[in-house]
């Protein structure tokens, strides 16, 4: 790819002290992300995935070094950066209207702007009978749909998304991972997507960076160029899966073994 | 609710079995009648006190008024002023305040060691005050009252502001808004929840606060009139009006239970 780097992670390191303890989170990330790319950051829990993302969402900056976002480095959270958390964070006194119409009020776009694009994405996200609901009366799924429609009607360049689909049944996962690629290639979007999961990032990425656990670096930079719609008991599919499955397999090793020795702290 | 449910008739059952021991005790002359009127004698005494004075004339006033004339809907109106206006004036500082000090590390910093001292007060404690500041009548009660809701409507605004789920706020921040925004469309709503417990116990004080400042400030409303009537020893009128206190405040508590219910729709913790 020659296109310039959508989000560029220059050397970054963060380092979190709590009560006298210092943890490196992350240590020398360099990482680019080329717009349109579907990049999933893959690794054990505690190996600082979050930390990146929240990084280049601008909520906790890096130690040292610098990330920017078309050419500009990141200091703050943004609409231009939508992210998706795990535990969907919808507002749960707005309906799910409401809540997918909160980003667009916020810019002041027109009414009936905010109307039309409110229908369109509780359309493409098939929301529209539930558009009156509170989330509290939502399933997981439909509340994740439903962030996933209020980052979307930021029309944002860049997606983040934090293990969004942890917390679903295999079968809703399976829904969603399809329905965000199907956004994804509709859309055009540069999506930074956090997960665990070596099945889930090979179902969705273009690219897999693999991280090592404490302190947290790049260990492994893989294209997977398998065609889509990806089939996951394909011989192609199995055989990365084995490839990664090692490597991820060594770093969660060493997450056991901290959490093991009580030095842990996720 | 065409008819009452089962629940319902068991929440009565209780009631009316006080009510035929305490009859029955009263028939056979167990409990004297000065010191613990019959229910017949405190329920003639209560139609006596809620009777209009004097025959309806049309050319006075309406049906509706004379209805309402007689004393203890008088005193009930009176009662129910005072509490609403304290608790209106007290509620309605303390909102802000407990808004600002909950939002802002510095002023939170600033007025809340002159809250926790000033808090533990019992507003009862401030009648000299109240009589040598304003007087009698309507303003030391207000006050009083005022007083009695400022507190819990301050701590629970407070508290409410300061237990926001820092993901909403980061959420808010990532959707673009700003302080005000952030304020009014997050903060604000997360905060209700809070905000109307605390006006709920709020009105409970204001309901006790009223009832003691009727004792020494004003000559009229139920507080009032319970005193006086201890003052003619006429015991099945002070029974008539303190459960004319206790239906008043259930009366007034299961609004403001409505009210929570109808703003609260969206709140997890009222799924039952
Ligand atoms: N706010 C924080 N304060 C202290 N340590 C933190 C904080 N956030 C994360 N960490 C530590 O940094 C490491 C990486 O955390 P995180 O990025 O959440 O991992 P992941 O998302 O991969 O599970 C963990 O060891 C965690 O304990
Ligand atoms: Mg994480």
């Amino acid at each position: 790819m020659s296109a310039p780097a959508q989000i560029q992670v220059r050397n970054v390191h963060k380092v979190f002290s709590t009560g006298g303890a210092e943890v490196v989170a992350l240590k020398g990330i360099d990482l680019d992300i080329h717009p349109g790319e579907f990049l999933c950051l893959l690794g054990p829990s505690g190996c600082g995935k979050s930390t990146l993302l929240n990084a280049v969402a601008g909520f906790s900056l890096p130690t040292t070094g610098e990330i920017l976002v078309d050419g500009r480095p990141v200091t703050a959270p943004g609409p231009d950066r939508g992210m998706v958390f795990q535990e969907y964070a919808l507002f749960p006194w707005m309906t799910v209207e409401q809540n997918v119409a909160f980003g667009l009020q916020i810019k002041k776009r027109p009414r009936a702007e905010i109307r039309d694009t409110v229908q369109g994405l509780l359309r493409m996200l098939h929301l529209e009978e539930f558009r009156a609901r509170f989330p509290k009366d939502l399933s997981g799924g439909m509340r994740q749909r439903v962030a996933i429609a209020r980052v979307l009607a930021l029309d944002s360049q860049i997606l983040l998304m934090d293990e969004p689909f942890g917390a679903l049944d295999a079968l809703t996962r399976r829904t969603l991972q399809d329905e965000l690629l199907r956004i994804w290639s509709e859309l055009k979007k540069t999506i930074l997507f956090v997960t665990h999961s070596l099945e889930e990032s090979i179902y969705l990425a273009d690219r897999i960076v693999l991280m090592t656990y404490r302190p947290g670096t790049l260990k492994r930079d893989v294209t997977v160029d398998l065609p889509r719609p990806r089939d996951a008991a394909s011989p192609e599919f199995n055989a990365m899966k084995k490839e990664l499955g090692g490597l991820l397999m060594e770093e969660q090793n060493r997450h056991a073994q901290a959490e093991f020795t009580g030095t842990a702290v996720d | 609710m065409a008819r009452p449910s089962p629940k319902a008739l068991r929440g009565l059952l209780v009631p009316l079995a006080a009510l035929a021991l305490w009859q029955l005790l009263s028939a056979k002359g167990i409990l004297n009648a000065h010191v613990l009127p019959s229910p017949g004698a405190v329920l003639e005494r209560w139609w006596t006190y809620l009777r209009p004075g004097e025959a309806f004339d049309p050319s006075q006033m309406s049906k509706l008024r004379w209805m309402l004339s007689g004393e203890l809907p008088q005193d009930a109106f009176a009662s129910l002023y005072r509490v609403l206006a304290g608790f209106l004036l007290g509620g309605g500082l303390a909102l802000p305040v407990g808004l600002a000090m909950g939002y802002s590390r510095f002023l939170h910093g600033l007025l809340d060691p002159l809250v926790q001292v000033l808090r533990p007060i019992p507003p009862i404690a401030y009648i000299p005050l109240a009589i040598l500041w304003f007087g009698l009548g309507n303003p030391p009660a207000i006050f009083l009252i005022s007083l009695g809701a400022f507190f819990p409507v301050l701590m629970n605004t407070m508290a409410g502001v300061q237990h926001v789920d820092g993901i909403y706020l980061r959420v808010a921040r990532n959707l673009g808004a700003g302080r005000m925004a952030t304020f009014l469309r997050v903060i604000l709503p997360a905060a209700t929840p809070y905000i109307l417990a605390g006006a709920r116990i709020g009105m409970g004080t204001a309901f006790i606060v009223v009832i003691v400042s009727e004792m020494i400030a004003v000559n009229n409303g139920l507080g009032f009139r319970i005193l006086e009537a201890r003052e003619y020893m006429w015991s099945d009128k002070i029974i008539a009006g303190m459960f004319t206190i206790g239906l008043l405040g259930l009366g007034i508590d299961t609004l403001m239970s409505l009210l929570t219910k109808r703003l609260l729709r969206w709140h997890r913790g009222l799924e039952s």
